[in-house]
């Protein structure tokens, strides 16, 4: 339980669904199920492209996102497939 | 067997006979401008019909062009495919795209394809141009948005370099570039560019793929490289699609690359190239400052609930209230009508026919006109302006909980109002589950022809009374029995979707498009063509279903009973003598017909839930439409057919049926099994008729009837059991 502060450097990678809001961040790579994943790539969300969270939904679900100048709503489930790194 | 299709190959609604006149598709991504482009270019509107085997919309129209070398006119057919984000299918909805791209279900191919790509969002759209351009299609683009866009692309003919294939900067709504769109058309169809142009080179390994999978595409398909890596991007495990030969599939299955690994370079690689070529030229993305201004209210923790309510209300009041002169007027015109014609023609059987069997039916028909012009109007108009995205970005979360999509939230409101329109609204929804889903618990709400029957009995057999002083009995049961609904269409949605209508949970991906004026004409056209669709397709069915009750409750037609009534009104003195003769005669004819026969057949089913054959009768009654129930239950108590709801003499008639042992037959226990009853069965044809067309046959629509009667005849039983038990009355 008490566990030592890890003496690792800090991973920057995280998925999509922990991102605040307004960060921008870069899509590291594209998981979950395969047509999904099919779908969110298809619709630019390819490894390197600039992504950021610019919305919520009311009820804490889905997200909206801005990405290549257009928004799309995905929900956290599907967020969390996508791993990302944040920009500085 | 002489017929000249082969089953299965039966051509769309959109394929001209004509093999002459030119084939036109129109293809893009949803969101570009896509129907107004052909509703520009057509003129008029379309013909709307499904693709044959799956629910999806191909609407179909005509241009006149100018022939490139003779200048003589040329008239050309246009069919609009379904907006889609890319070629590679994942359903049999999806499939319709390739599938009428390329000819592969034995229908002619499309000789040129416009693609609407939208400048504002250029890279997404230019992906299923470069999909389009590796099949070798004959492509044209229409790059719209070109006002919004003015100031991020610059130098948009530089795209005709890059594609290899003309490029026509438009404003779809202003009417620009519609001369050079028909004039690039006209080029087209005469110098077709065919060539296949991969802008990327595939790897080895999946060369050697793509290879082995073209020599097992079916015959029939076009040789190509782009379709063996259609295949490799589509087939697969848990695929809905249609007419894959097992040989493909067995082809893709052995492919010794992993389908993500073919979709990784596939994707990418189009990508790569477009990041390289296409996105230079542009210099930014469209601001959209209103888009966020109006997102900052709309989409808003507490305000965009509270305008979502408020537009919901809005919707919700105009099916429910502002319809209803209109629906009254149809009403009496279609009285009118029936009564001239009764006066002018002979009475005889063809006369009843014409009168109650025809007029009636086609009036039956038209009264849903009102709604559902209403309801695609104000859905074009949500739909049109961005608003209907935000409806499912709101209700997502709740929805999803019942497995249902989020736009089902619109059809279910509309449920309230009445199920016909709001089954016709479940095609804002682009996947076939969703849309069964919703359309299987949308007749569960209560509908406003529910409320006659409500009230009839409530009014009959509860006291206008409050319980402890200040709840009143029958607003509560009233509201109880909508909040019953909304219980049980969620709960039904639920198990429904964890049961037979299972299919994987939707990936919700859904594009919020910026908030744009909705085009009136556009909506305008929308509604009209989804109100010709319901005249011409489920107003058949409907019709026919009306002359067939009007039958089951006509005859046997009997001469003596009547000329016998005949003597004693034609020896009465008082009006009111013959009046009361008259609704005897009507009330023993249709407890002798056919109605009433088949009402004393399944007096067994329906006494365990303390129904008798009378009740049975008005059950059967009621299957045209449910608030024929107060009129047929007139009919058979001799009130006359004459009555409404709040016919106290019907009331008294009610309270004073008694049963063979001499106790009432209406009890409040009675009358809460049969508005559960009322609340839970199928009871409507209309509704039947509108699945079977939507779903494209008779499974759903059988389904439907048999879970929902089912569900009301238990509930029922346990009401009236149970009470009994319990001791209630």
């Amino acid at each position: 339980m008490n566990k030592q502060p890890s003496a690792l450097p800090v991973i920057e990678t995280e998925n999509l669904a922990d991102l605040p809001l307004q960060r921008m961040a870069q899509i590291l790579s594209v998981g979950g199920d395969r047509a999904l994943r099919r779908r969110l790539m298809e619709l630019g969300l390819v490894p390197g492209t600039p992504v950021k969270v610019v919305n919520i939904a009311p009820l804490g679900d889905p997200l909206e996102l801005s990405v290549r100048g257009c928004r799309l709503s995905i929900r956290r489930k599907q967020a969390k497939a996508l791993l990302i790194r944040k920009s500085a | 067997m002489s017929s000249c299709h082969a089953p299965g190959s039966e051509p769309g609604p959109a394929t001209s006979p004509d093999a002459q006149v030119p084939l036109i598709a129109l293809a893009g991504n949803p969101n570009t401008g896509k129907t107004t482009i052909f509703n520009r270019l057509c003129g008029g509107i379309g013909r709307v019909g499904n693709y044959p085997g799956v629910t999806v919309e191909l609407l179909t129209g005509r241009v006149e062009l100018t022939h490139h070398k003779t200048g003589s006119p040329l008239e050309c057919e246009v069919v609009d495919i379904p907006g889609t984000y890319s070629l590679v299918a994942r359903s049999a909805e999806e499939q319709v795209s390739i599938d009428f791209l390329l000819g592969l279900r034995g229908q002619r191919q499309p000789d040129l394809v416009i693609v609407c790509v939208d400048a504002t969002n250029l890279l997404r759209n230019l992906y299923l141009v470069l999909q389009m351009r590796e099949l070798g299609i004959n492509v044209v683009v229409a790059l719209t948005m070109m006002d919004e866009a003015q100031d991020t692309l610059a130098n948009p003919e530089a795209l005709v370099d890059l594609l290899k294939c003309p490029v026509v900067p438009m404003v779809a709504r202003s009417g620009e570039g519609f001369d050079e769109l028909r004039a690039a058309i006209a080029l087209g169809l005469a110098e077709p560019h065919h060539e296949e142009r991969w802008r990327w080179e595939p790897s080895d390994e999946l060369s050697r793929e793509i290879q082995r999978v073209r020599t097992r595409l079916p015959e029939g398909w076009p040789d190509e490289d782009a379709l063996a890596l259609w295949a490799l991007m589509s087939v697969g495990q848990g695929d809905n699609l249609d007419h894959i030969p097992d040989s493909l599939r067995e082809a893709v299955a052995a492919s010794r690359m992993s389908g993500e690994a073919v979709d990784d370079e596939a994707i990418r690689s189009r990508y790569q190239w477009l990041d390289r070529t296409a996105q230079p030229l542009l210099s930014g993305y469209a601001k959209r400052p209103w888009t966020k201004r109006v997102d900052g209210v709309l989409i808003h923790p507490v305000w965009g609930f509270i305008s979502f309510l408020g537009i919901m209300f809005l919707v919700f009041q105009s099916l429910f209230a502002w319809a209803d002169p209109a629906i009254s007027l149809v009403e009496t015109l279609f009285g009118v009508i029936g009564n001239f014609a009764s006066s002018v023609l002979p009475a005889s059987i063809l006369t009843d026919l014409v009168v109650e069997g025809i007029i009636g039916g086609v009036g039956s028909v038209v009264v849903f006109l009102p709604q559902i012009l209403l309801l695609f109007f104000l859905i074009g108009l949500m739909e049109d302006s961005g608003y209907l995205a935000r409806v499912a970005f709101l209700m997502d979360r709740l929805m999803k909980l019942m497995g249902l999509h989020g736009r089902a939230f619109v059809p279910m409101l509309s449920g309230f109002a009445c199920a016909v329109p709001a089954i016709m609204a479940t095609r804002t929804m682009e996947r076939r589950r969703d849309r069964i889903l919703t359309m299987m618990v949308v007749p569960l709400m209560t509908c406003s022809a529910r409320l006659p029957v409500y009230t009839l009995v409530i009014g009959a057999l509860f006291p206008a009374k409050t319980i402890m002083g200040f709840f009143p009995v029958q607003g509560g049961l009233m509201i109880s029995l909508y909040f019953f609904s909304i219980f049980i269409s969620l709960a039904a949605a639920w198990v429904l979707s964890k049961t037979v209508i299972r299919g994987k949970t939707v990936p919700l991906l859904l594009e919020l498009p910026p908030y744009r004026m909705p085009h009136i004409s556009d909506v305008l056209r929308m509604m009209w063509g989804r109100a010709k669709y319901f005249l011409t397709e489920a107003g058949t069915v409907i019709l026919a279903c009306t002359i067939v009750m009007w039958a089951l409750l006509a005859f046997p037609k009997q001469p003596e009973l009547e000329l016998a009534f005949q003597e004693q009104i034609a020896v009465s003195t008082s009006t009111e003598e013959i009046a009361g003769l008259e609704r005897e005669l009507a009330g023993q004819l249709l407890r002798e017909s056919y109605a009433g026969k088949l009402g004393q057949v399944m007096e067994p089913a329906i006494a365990p839930l303390g129904f008798d054959w009378k009740v049975g009768i008005g059950l059967i009654g009621a299957f045209a439409a449910r608030e024929v129930f107060v009129a047929t239950m007139g009919v058979v108590y001799n009130v006359g057919g004459e009555v409404d709801e709040e016919s106290i003499t019907l009331r008294e008639h009610i309270r004073a049926e008694k049963r063979d042992d001499g106790t009432p037959l209406y009890t409040p226990l009675m009358g809460l099994s049969l508005m559960v009853f009322f609340a839970l069965a199928c009871q409507c044809m209309s509704t039947l008729a509108v699945v079977k067309r939507e779903t494209d046959g008779y499974r759903w629509p059988a389904f439907l009837f048999a879970y929902m009667t089912t569900l009301a005849w238990v509930s029922s039983f346990f009401v009236y059991q149970g009470g009994k038990l319990l001791g209630f009355e």
